[in-house]
């Protein structure tokens, strides 16, 4: 199988006067069905990582092929197009759609990709049954606690069937029970075959991942 | 092993829902910011509603009165060759084929202006003598001047032939007289002359003077007031015979010298119709423009706040696959649809307005079909005018400081 991330000697400069270097040389592999936790202080770049290995960003130097297409010749529309089809991403904040039900949030996650949209609901109904989410369908995220926002959300980013999930900060506006029923899903997630990146400050979660690298000043260590 | 990626789709079903979805995630603040466009709109459509409407009724009154109207004025003589039309005009006429009612009339300069009094006491408290014209006329000037007895009756010709002394007072002269009914046969005086007034004639249609006049028969006009020449005949014809009888009229009237004879004919529809297209109420449409003008920049202002407040959204759908023009669309779509919706509730306000306003004034409303489809889509480009900006700002966001910004 092709090896998910495969970043080599990676810098991001910020133009500034004096620049910043806030990845400097980064090499990291990410073989399929890897479980990686990237840790680091505030400031350290682990946001310019996350917004690298997101496709959110474009590195300055180096080479980044996702899934075995390289990422840094592509237009910003294919990167788009990849971004959408291989990445799953979750954030702090759930950024789920208040106005609308836990499905159509989950749904959401076909919108911009090619697929027939005919049993898109179906899918989008599996997804939740993954994430034990399955009884709480037609609920709007208002009614719904924090850990399960979380599970929503990692619903939605699962939903498109995607090589990676990345995840910002996923435990960050959780208490300490719904931390660990989010951080079993990814135990019982990653069991399925999926390629799991998490960024954190938080030992808790670093600790259950397979392999912790952390990121000072912009070098991995 | 390389693919590509090929480019980020959106189905067009999927943006109208998300913008659908948009649009109704703030019910309230979306139908407050449709107000302006509903309002202009509306103004617009009541506008140009209001002006077919009424000008359609203007034509519709000169096709009623006007276009049946004919009126040949009898030039005074002093020299050269005499035209004179004798008073049997009204049977002569009769003969002729669309002429419905006609009425021969006499004025004269002298009678223009006579002092006429209501009763021979002189009350130095109030003024009692007016001055009226008198006008003598045949039998069948109520019906040819379009008016009606409003009270008593009109003289006949067994008052012409007995050359009785009486008069039929126009309905603004009587109340200048002080003569509300003619039930005890009051009397009026002109000169030293009594006269009885049989009757009073009003709502006159053409022939406005009479209201103010004194009619007497021609008999007792030409004995006491000189009045022996006719000088105007009033036809009315039925509809669309006007034209063929004002030809004719002059012919049957004054057989020797019809061409000396002035005939007022009604004019042509088409010319009565432009005449009332130019009188569109430029202020209001300018107004209607105004407010939707206002509106389009309300829908803009709001669309803008939204964008800002859906930073997060955006950073998301951007990270969802979304590319820049996908997040342009959407909210373009959302403001031209709170536009759309603005458009169509002010059109359909607007035409309740027109039928309200109508049936007030008892018109027949008259919409054009392409007004009532024109005025949503007005709304519908004022609203897509105005999401330009805000949804090249969302476009220009990006997806990092979209996300990060936590909402």
């Amino acid at each position: 199988m092709t090896t998910v991330i495969s970043l080599a000697d990676v810098c991001r400069i910020f133009p500034t006067e004096p620049p910043v270097h806030a990845l400097s040389d980064v090499t990291l592999e990410v073989p399929p069905k890897d479980y990686l936790a990237i840790v680091g202080p505030s400031g350290s770049g682990k946001s310019t990582l996350l917004n690298t290995l997101g496709l959110l960003d474009r590195p300055t130097g180096g080479s980044y092929r996702l899934d075995g297409v390289e990422t840094t010749d592509l237009s910003d529309g294919e990167r788009t197009a990849l971004r959408g089809s291989r990445i799953g991403f979750v954030f702090q904040s759930f950024h789920l759609l208040a106005t609308r039900t836990v499905e159509e949030n989950v749904m959401l996650a076909e919108l911009y990709r090619k697929h027939d949209r005919r049993r898109r609901r179906k899918r989008a109904l599996d997804a939740l049954d993954r994430v034990g989410m399955g009884h709480r369908v037609g609920f709007t995220p208002d009614r719904l606690s924090g850990g399960e926002r979380q599970r929503v959300a990692i619903a939605r980013a699962i939903g498109g069937d995607p090589a990676l999930l990345l995840c910002d900060e996923p435990t960050g506006n959780l208490d300490s029970d719904n931390t660990a029923s989010v951080l079993d899903l990814f135990d019982e997630l990653r069991e399925q075959g999926l390629t799991i990146v998490v960024i954190t400050h938080d030992d808790v979660v670093s600790g259950r991942a397979d392999r912790v690298v952390r990121i000072n000043d912009g070098r991995l260590t | 092993m390389r693919r590509g990626p090929g480019k980020p789709r959106l189905d067009v079903r999927d943006l109208c829902g998300e913008a659908l979805a948009g649009v109704l995630a703030r019910p309230v603040r979306s139908a407050l910011t449709t107000l302006g466009t509903v309002l202009g709109i509306a103004t617009l459509v009541v506008t140009i509603g209001v002006a077919a409407t009424a000008g359609n009724q203007i034509v519709g009154r000169f096709d009623a009165l006007i276009a049946t109207s004919v009126t040949v004025e009898v030039p005074e003589q002093t020299w050269g060759e005499r035209v004179s039309v004798g008073w049997d005009a009204p049977e002569e006429l009769a003969r002729l084929r669309g002429v419905v009612s006609s009425a021969a009339m006499a004025t004269s300069r002298k009678t223009a202006n006579l002092t006429v009094s209501a009763n021979a006491i002189v009350d130095p408290t109030r003024v009692t003598d007016q001055t009226l014209e008198v006008v003598s006329a045949t039998v069948g000037l109520p019906e040819a001047a379009r008016g009606a007895i409003v009270d008593g009756r009109f003289y006949d010709e067994g008052h012409i032939t007995r050359r009785d002394r009486v008069v039929v007072l126009g309905d603004q002269a009587a109340k200048l007289l002080g003569i509300a009914t003619t039930a005890n046969a009051p009397a009026v005086f002109i000169g030293d002359r009594a006269y009885t007034v049989i009757g009073i004639l009003g709502r006159i249609g053409r022939e406005p003077g009479l209201a103010t006049a004194v009619i007497v028969p021609p008999s007792v006009g030409r004995a006491d007031f000189d009045l022996k020449e006719v000088s105007r005949v009033l036809i009315n014809t039925s509809l669309g015979a006007a034209g063929l009888i004002a030809e004719q009229a002059p012919q049957a009237l004054s057989p020797n010298n019809p061409t000396g004879l002035q005939v007022t004919s009604p004019p042509s529809p088409t010319r009565a119709r432009d005449g009332v297209q130019s009188d569109v109420n430029t202020l209001f449409l300018i107004l209607g423009l105004v407010s939707l003008v206002v509106g389009g920049v309300g829908i803009a202002n709001v669309t803008l706040v939204t964008v800002m407040e859906r930073i997060g959204e955006i950073g998301l759908r951007r990270a969802l696959g979304a590319a820049r023009r996908h997040i342009a669309a959407q909210f373009l779509l959302e403001s031209t649809m709170i536009g759309l919706i603005g458009g169509v509730i002010g059109a359909s306000l607007g035409i309740v307005a027109v039928v309200g306003i109508s049936a007030a004034n008892e018109w027949t409303p008259v919409l054009d079909t392409r007004l009532a489809l024109a005025a949503p889509v007005a709304g519908a480009l004022v609203g897509l005018l105005a999401g330009l900006y805000p949804s090249i700002r969302a476009a220009r966001m990006e997806p990092v400081e979209a996300l990060r910004s936590g909402t």
